[in-house]
């Protein structure tokens, strides 16, 4: 019963200030990459650069890198990389403005459950669209083609850190944009903690 | 560079005399090997300072070296076809080129706003042909051949562009009876064969060039000039020698007069003189007659047999070279404005009003001999270069009281018989000093033995300080004349053509856009090319079709360089990242032929290749000695 009554609670002013707050969060996120994809070679010193943003691929130098990173990427068979291939770009953005309107609602309607609904289904977004992400890498790593010039073993590059890739060394990070939405999810986590708090010294 | 030789003969007696004034000596040495190397070493991987564009004379080109390192970057083709770059083979630079493969380069200007370098473009003179090329800095490529000028022959006294690039000033070395293809005997040189200065608009924005004006002026070799700053910056000033009207063996018969002139010209008055339609139309130009012009043009005598004409930073002072004599005369334009108000005259040439020389002389300065060409620094010196001493005076500019031998502080051998130096900036309003370049005709074995065709050296001389201090030597390609040393930051070219400045219609970005189109006779293929394939890679024709191909690199990464070699077709074509270039010939041979690219470009490259196949014309098969005729 106490769950119960904590998950009806009415958020304090100050919750319901920090969820819009971090609503915001989710309008700028879009703005920035969401991952960050760099190569380094001896002959690419000031590296391949490639963004993911939650709409868009954008290659470095002005576009060029990623036609770059296609041409490399041919050798050995990789299909090239489009942002039209990216389904998550079409429903990335629409799932961020889902959130923002749940965000608005949980801000109104403010209870403690609404933020709980809105932070295990932002949770399960992200670990999913995290896992695609990585399947996506998986899938551009092993899926090459038969008569590629140069033949190599199936690999997934980096999704996360450093790896070492034939003469090039890739870093993949994430970027402002997934920094943003990571803020978000730990916004409404405080949140529910500081309500936990209130709750409890209310009850004492 | 021939009659340089001859001089330097006639002159040996003279030069291993004694001469007046400083001889090296404390203010001018070898650097400390040591600190020469750390001076001029540029690390693997670091930039030098300033670029230098230098002629490159009758090989028709201009190259670009770093400096301080002396390194050889690259070499912008102009006059000449250039099969490194492509330049010459596609319909473009061919039609540019207009049929000739040759050029001579002498004289680089750097475009200039407010009398000091501005970066945007150079412009080149063609001695022989009579032509005046432009290369856009942006991307270091000439993109503009203008003549052969009318009327004009010996395009040598060029290009010297104006305070803000109004004008390129132009002048003739071989005097011709006008309009060209005019005959007249040599016997009547003095009269029927005229020089010609040429003004040459240039566009402000696109640096487009065009023919303006003219001036008709007696038959004397017009030789270098430099243009005026401030109080002369409506001026350009142009040195002669064959003053005498003399033809036959010039070295004797144009080196009588003790005195030859400095040529004073108004451009500005000659550009109003000609948009108020004065003069006549002479081949399809506005030709003006000084003396129907009053105020346009003054003659200043000047020893003997001069070179350089060159004004003081500040637009001052004009330095004349007297080539013949053992001083460089300095004259003041002060005084030479006023000689002119008070009508300070000795006589004319073709009613050309000659002035009082010592109305406006200010100084003889001892330089030492064979004074040529002088250049300027930030610290108020000037430098002469002396062909028959083979070494660079430093001097003084000013105070001209009277103390002339004074003021040489400094003077250094170089190694040998040096023609033009260059100043960092030595030829603008603001010098930027520190370095300057000797760019010396002999080199006489000093270098590892190549036979007997031997290089041109330039040589690096420190400049900063009261002397001068010898750096280092390089082989700078045949043959230096003037160079241009440029702050490097003054630059920003591009490194690849962006794509989407590309309006060639004829453009491609993917393969799939690849096509062969046939007409009767015609057949026309727009060419993708990329790392490391072309598409199309076969191509079929008929025997005697036109072929015209566009082949576009549709690269945007930097570096990426593909070429189009036809084996046995003559062609070689290099396009740069997002560059298109289109090649029209003939298929007059029958049989296959491979093409492949040319510019190393990838691990891939060698299999970057494809083929022509020529189907003969008659239905009977190809004898195999047809095929292989014509590589």
């Amino acid at each position: 019963m106490t769950l119960a009554r904590w998950l009806s609670q009415v958020l304090s002013s100050r919750a319901r200030l920090a969820v819009l707050g971090a609503g915001v969060l989710l309008l700028l996120a879009p703005l920035f990459p969401l991952w960050k994809i760099t190569m380094f070679a001896n002959q690419f010193p000031e590296g391949l650069r490639l963004s993911i943003y939650a709409h868009q691929l954008v290659g470095g130098n002005g576009g060029a890198d990623l036609q770059g990173i296609n041409i490399l990427n041919h050798y050995i068979g990789m299909r090239e990389i489009h942002a039209a291939d990216f389904v998550e770009m079409k429903f990335i953005p629409f799932v961020l403005g889902l959130f923002l309107l749940l965000g608005l609602r949980t801000a109104v309607f403010a209870r403690v459950g609404n933020v709980v609904d809105l932070l295990v289904l932002f949770t399960y977004f992200s670990l999913f669209s995290l896992g695609a992400f990585a399947y996506r890498m998986h899938s551009y790593g092993h899926q090459l083609s038969a008569d590629a010039p140069i033949k190599v073993e199936g690999f997934t590059p980096p999704v996360f850190g450093h790896q070492r890739i034939a003469n090039f060394d890739v870093y993949s990070y994430p970027g402002l944009g997934s920094l943003m939405l990571a803020l978000f999810g730990l916004c409404l986590l405080a949140v529910l903690l500081f309500e936990v708090r209130r709750f409890r010294s209310e009850a004492a | 560079m021939t009659r340089h030789l001859c001089l330097a003969a006639l002159l040996a007696a003279l030069a291993c005399a004694p001469s007046k004034g400083p001889q090296g000596g404390a203010n001018s040495r070898l650097a400390d090997a040591r600190e020469a190397a750390q001076r001029t070493f540029v690390e693997p991987g670091k930039l030098d300072e300033f670029y230098l564009f230098y002629s490159g004379g009758h090989s028709g080109q201009i190259y670009v070296a770093g400096v301080p390192s002396m390194r050889h970057i690259a070499t912008i083709p102009v006059f000449a076809p250039y099969p490194a770059t492509g330049y010459g083979f596609d319909t473009e630079t061919k039609a540019m080129l207009g049929g000739y493969t040759w050029g001579d380069v002498h004289h680089p200007a750097i475009s200039k706003t407010n009398g000091d370098y501005d970066g945007r473009w150079l412009f080149v003179n063609d001695n022989a042909n009579n032509r005046l090329a432009r290369v856009d800095l942006r991307d270091f490529k000439t993109h503009q051949i203008l003549g052969p000028i009318a009327n004009s022959s010996g395009n040598h006294g060029s290009a010297f562009v104006t305070e803000n690039t109004e004008y390129a000033l132009v002048a003739s070395r071989f005097s011709i009876p006008i309009p060209r293809g005019t005959y007249a005997p040599t016997s009547r040189y003095g009269t029927d064969y005229k020089g010609i200065f040429s003004g040459i608009k240039i566009d402000s924005a696109s640096g487009e060039m065009a023919v303006a004006w003219q001036i008709m002026t007696p038959p004397f070799d017009w030789d270098l000039a430099a243009t005026g700053r401030d109080i002369s910056r409506d001026w350009v000033v142009w040195s002669s020698y064959n003053s005498e009207r003399a033809t036959g063996r010039l070295e004797v018969t144009a080196s009588q007069r003790d005195r030859d002139y400095i040529a004073f010209v108004n451009w500005r008055k000659a550009a109003a003189a000609a948009a108020a339609g004065k003069g006549r139309m002479i081949g399809g130009v506005r030709v003006l007659e000084p003396r129907e012009v009053p105020g346009m043009m003054y003659l200043v005598p000047l020893a003997k047999s001069p070179h350089g004409a060159d004004f003081s930073p500040d637009g001052r002072y004009v330095v004349g070279g007297g080539k013949l004599a053992p001083y460089v005369t300095v004259f003041d334009f002060q005084k030479f404005l006023s000689a002119t108000t008070a009508n300070d005259t000795t006589g004319n040439e073709d009613g050309i009003p000659v002035l009082r020389f010592e109305a406006i002389r200010v100084a003889e300065v001892p330089v030492g001999l064979g004074p040529l060409h002088t250049q300027f620094d930030d610290q108020g010196y000037a430098y002469t270069s002396l062909f028959v001493e083979s070494a660079v005076a430093k001097w003084k500019l000013g105070p001209f009281d009277g103390h002339d031998s004074a003021l040489v502080v400094a003077k250094i051998p170089v190694h040998f018989s040096v023609g033009h130096i260059v100043a960092a900036h030595g030829d603008a309003r603001h010098p930027a000093g520190r370095y300057l370049i000797s760019m010396n005709k002999l080199s006489k074995g000093r270098h590892l033995n190549v036979g007997p065709s031997q290089p041109e050296s330039s040589q690096l001389i420190d400049i900063s300080g009261d002397g001068m201090t010898m750096l280092y030597e390089a082989y700078t390609e045949p043959e230096p004349h003037f160079a241009q040393l440029v702050r490097a930051d003054l630059l920003n070219p591009i490194e690849v053509y962006p794509k989407a400045e590309n309006r060639n219609p004829n453009a491609i970005w993917a393969a799939s856009d690849a096509k062969i189109t046939r007409r009767p006779g015609i057949v026309e293929a727009k060419i993708y090319s990329i790392r490391s394939y072309f598409a199309p890679n076969e191509i079929e024709v008929q025997q005697g079709d036109s072929v015209i191909l566009h082949v576009t690199n549709a690269e945007q990464e930097r570096d990426m360089l593909h070429g189009f070699g036809l084996a046995g077709y003559n062609i070689n074509v290099v396009m740069d990242p997002g560059e298109t270039k289109t090649i029209a010939f003939r298929a007059t041979k029958p049989g296959v032929y491979p093409f492949y690219c040319t510019n190393f470009c990838s691990a891939m490259h060698q299999e970057m290749q494809g083929y022509f196949l020529v189907k003969p014309r008659a239905a009977t098969p190809v004898a195999s000695s047809a095929a292989g005729g014509g590589n």
